[in-house]
C-alpha cells in the first residue's frame, strides 16, 4: 500500500512539488484507555530523489502533523519524468515508491 | 555530530569512493536522523545536539512564517524560507513541545531554500528556525498562541 | 418527545423577536414560504458581509474571516480529507457479500447525485438523508449498518458528495404533500428555537452571531452550512458527518444531544440545505 501522495508540477525551469504522506505520525505521548503509553510510530526520514539525485530530505520527529505534509520546489524535472520517494519509519521500517511529474 | 561528519568526508575524501557520488558532496553530508537532537527535551540541548552549538544570532535573512493565532494546534502549517545562498538544511524547533526538535531539511544545490510543513504544538509556544548557510547558522523566532475553542464536539 | 415539546412551546416567542433577523416569512403552515426564507438568508448575509459573493459561502467561515482564511489556504494546498476520499471510493466501489455494490441502491449509479439530499419521501413520509440511504442499501443487501458520526460512513459519503461537486443543491419540497412543508417548518422552528441550559438557539450563533468569538472559535454563517459535508474537523483530527457536528455542538452549548439521524437532525438537515439552493455542494470539506 503506497503512503505517498505526490503532486509535482513542472514550471519553467523548476519543479515545484507539493506531498502529503498516509501516517499517524503516533507521538508517544498519548496513552490508550488501560492507561497503557501507546508507542511512538512516525515517518522518521523521506528522500526524494530525481534521475539519481536527491532533491529533498526531511528528518522528522513525531511532532510533524498527521499525515506530514511537505511544499518544497527544486531544479529542474519535466512532465513525466520520475520521483523517487523513500521512506523511513522510526520502527527501522522503510519503503520505496514513485510519482510522475506532471 | 559535526566531528563526525567531518571524518566521514575526510575518510571518503581518503580512501576512494566507497560511497555514491552524493556523500562527497559535503554538502549533503550525513543526513542520518540525529537521534539525540530529536530526543532533546529542551531546546537549547536540541540545536546544540544538531550543530555543535546553540548561540545562533537572529537574523532577518531567515524567514519563519507561522500565523499568530493557530487554529489548532494539531495542524499548525509553518514555513522557512530565506535567500541566504548555500543553504545546507533548515530545521524547526518548538520550545514547549515535549521534544522542542520537530524537523530537519537537507536542501541540496538546486533546491530552493523554501519548505512548508504542518505541525503540532500542545500549547502557547516560541518557534524557531535555525538554519545552516556556509557553515554559519542563523535563526529566527516567533510566538504562536495556541487557544480553546468554545466549540470542541 | 419532552425536549421537542418544550422548544416548540417555546418556539413561537422566541420565533417573532428571531423574525427580523432572515426569515421572511412565518412560523405555521399557512404562513410559511420556503422561497421567501431563502432569499431573505441571502439578503441578510448580504447585508451582513458586504463584498462576499454568495457562491463563496460554501467555504463557511473562511468566506468571512480573513485571518482564519489564511491557514486554511494553506491546509489546503493539500486538502486533508484526500484520504479519505481514496478509502471512500474503494467502499463505494467494493461489491457487498452477495455480489450487489451501492451503485444499485442509488439514481445514476450513486454519482453526481449529492444536490438532491436530503429529500422529502412522501411513501415513507419522511426525510431521507444521503447517510441514511447508504446504510438502508447495506442492510437491503445483507450487510451491518454503519455507525452515524464517522468511519466508513464519512468516508463514503464523502466520495458520493465529490462526485457531484459544484453542482448546485437542488432541494425539492414536493407542493403536493404538505407534510414535506411541516418537515421544512419543523426544521426551521427547531434552528430557531431557544434551548438547553445556555438557552441557545442555531440562530443565535450562525446566523446572528456567525463571526463572533466563542473563545477561540467562529461560528460559521448558516448559509451554505452543510454544503461542505462530511468534513475533517482539526479538532477531531478525522472525518465526521453533519449528525456528529449536530450532535457535538448540542453537547457545546448544553442541550440535549439527540442522536444522529434523529427525527429533528433530518428536519434541521432539510430546512438548512433547503436554505443553501443554488449553492454547490462542497463536499468533503476541512474546517477548524
Amino acid at each position: 500500500m503506497s503512503i505517498m501522495r505526490v503532486k509535482a508540477k513542472a514550471s519553467g525551469e523548476r519543479t515545484d512539488v507539493k506531498m502529503m504522506a498516509k501516517h499517524i505520525m503516533e507521538t508517544g505521548q498519548r496513552k490508550d484507555k488501560a492507561g497503557n503509553v501507546i508507542p511512538a510510530l512516525f515517518l522518521s526520514e523521506i528522500e526524494v530523489k530525481h534521475s539519481g539525485k536527491v532533491v529533498f530530505t526531511a528528518n522528522l520527529g513525531p511532532a510533524v502533523s498527521k499525515n506530514p505534509y511537505f511544499s518544497f520546489s527544486f531544479a529542474g524535472g519535466a512532465s513525466g519524468d520520475t520521483l523517487e520517494v523513500n521512506w523511513k519509519e522510526n520502527t527501522g521500517k522503510s519503503g520505496s515508491e514513485t510519482a510522475e511529474i506532471r | 555530530m559535526s566531528m563526525n561528519r567531518r571524518s566521514l568526508v575526510k575518510a571518503v575524501a581518503a580512501g576512494g569512493a566507497l560511497m555514491g557520488l552524493s556523500v562527497l558532496m559535503p554538502r549533503v553530508a550525513m543526513a542520518a536522523w540525529a537521534k539525540e537532537a530529536f530526543e532533546a527535551k529542551e531546546q537549547g540541548a536540541a540545536i546544540k545536539a544538531l550543530y555543535g552549538e546553540d548561540a545562533v544570532a537572529e537574523s532577518a535573512e531567515v524567514v519563519l512564517d507561522a500565523p499568530d493565532i493557530a487554529e489548532n494546534g494539531a495542524v499548525v502549517p509553518v514555513s522557512i524560507s530565506t535567500e541566504l545562498t548555500n543553504v545546507e538544511s533548515m530545521s524547526l524547533f518548538i520550545e514547549n513541545n515535549p521534544a522542542p526538535l520537530a524537523a530537519q531539511f537537507m536542501i541540496p544545490e538546486g533546491t530552493r531554500a523554501d519548505v512548508s510543513t504542518r505541525v503540532r504544538m500542545g500549547k502557547t509556544t516560541n518557534v524557531t528556525a535555525v538554519i545552516k548557510a556556509d557553515g554559519k547558522l542563523y535563526r529566527a523566532t516567533k510566538e504562536v498562541k495556541v487557544t480553546i475553542g468554545g466549540c470542541g464536539g | 418527545m419532552k425536549t421537542l415539546k418544550t422548544f416548540v412551546l417555546g418556539a413561537g416567542l422566541a420565533a417573532l423577536s428571531q423574525l427580523a433577523q432572515a426569515a421572511d416569512s412565518g412560523f405555521t403552515l399557512e404562513t410559511v414560504d420556503p422561497e421567501a426564507d431563502r432569499l431573505a438568508l441571502q439578503q441578510y448575509y448580504q447585508k451582513r458581509f458586504p463584498g462576499v459573493p454568495l457562491e463563496e459561502y460554501v467555504n463557511g467561515i473562511y468566506a468571512v474571516d480573513p485571518a482564519s482564511r489564511e491557514q486554511w489556504d494553506a491546509l489546503m494546498e493539500f486538502p486533508p480529507y484526500e484520504f479519505d476520499l481514496e478509502e471512500g471510493q474503494v467502499l463505494f466501489e467494493t461489491p457487498f457479500a452477495n455480489g450487489k455494490r451501492y451503485a444499485d441502491c442509488f439514481d445514476n449509479g450513486g454519482i453526481g447525485i449529492r444536490q438532491n439530499y436530503p429529500y422529502w419521501n412522501s411513501e415513507e413520509g419522511a426525510v431521507k438523508t444521503l447517510e441514511q440511504e447508504i446504510n438502508q442499501c447495506r442492510e437491503q443487501n445483507g450487510e451491518a449498518p454503519l455507525k452515524w458520526k464517522k468511519g466508513d460512513i464519512a468516508k463514503i459519503s464523502a466520495y458520493m458528495a465529490w462526485t457531484s461537486r459544484d453542482k448546485p443543491f437542488d432541494i425539492k419540497i414536493p407542493q403536493d404533500d404538505p407534510r414535506a412543508l411541516q418537515a421544512y417548518l419543523d426544521g426551521k422552528k427547531f434552528f430557531y428555537a431557544k434551548r438547553g441550559q445556555l438557552n441557545l438557539s442555531c440562530a443565535n450563533c450562525h446566523l446572528d452571531g456567525s463571526r463572533i468569538l466563542i473563545r477561540a472559535d467562529l461560528p460559521g454563517p448558516t448559509l451554505g452550512q452543510p454544503t461542505h459535508f462530511p468534513v475533517v474537523r482539526s479538532k477531531w483530527g478525522e472525518i465526521g458527518t453533519l449528525h456528529r457536528r449536530y450532535e457535538g455542538c448540542h453537547r457545546d452549548t448544553r442541550s440535549v444531544p439527540l442522536p444522529p439521524q434523529s427525527d429533528e437532525f433530518r428536519k434541521l438537515e432539510y430546512f438548512q440545505t433547503y436554505m443553501s439552493n443554488g449553492l454547490v455542494v462542497n463536499g468533503p470539506g476541512a474546517r477548524k
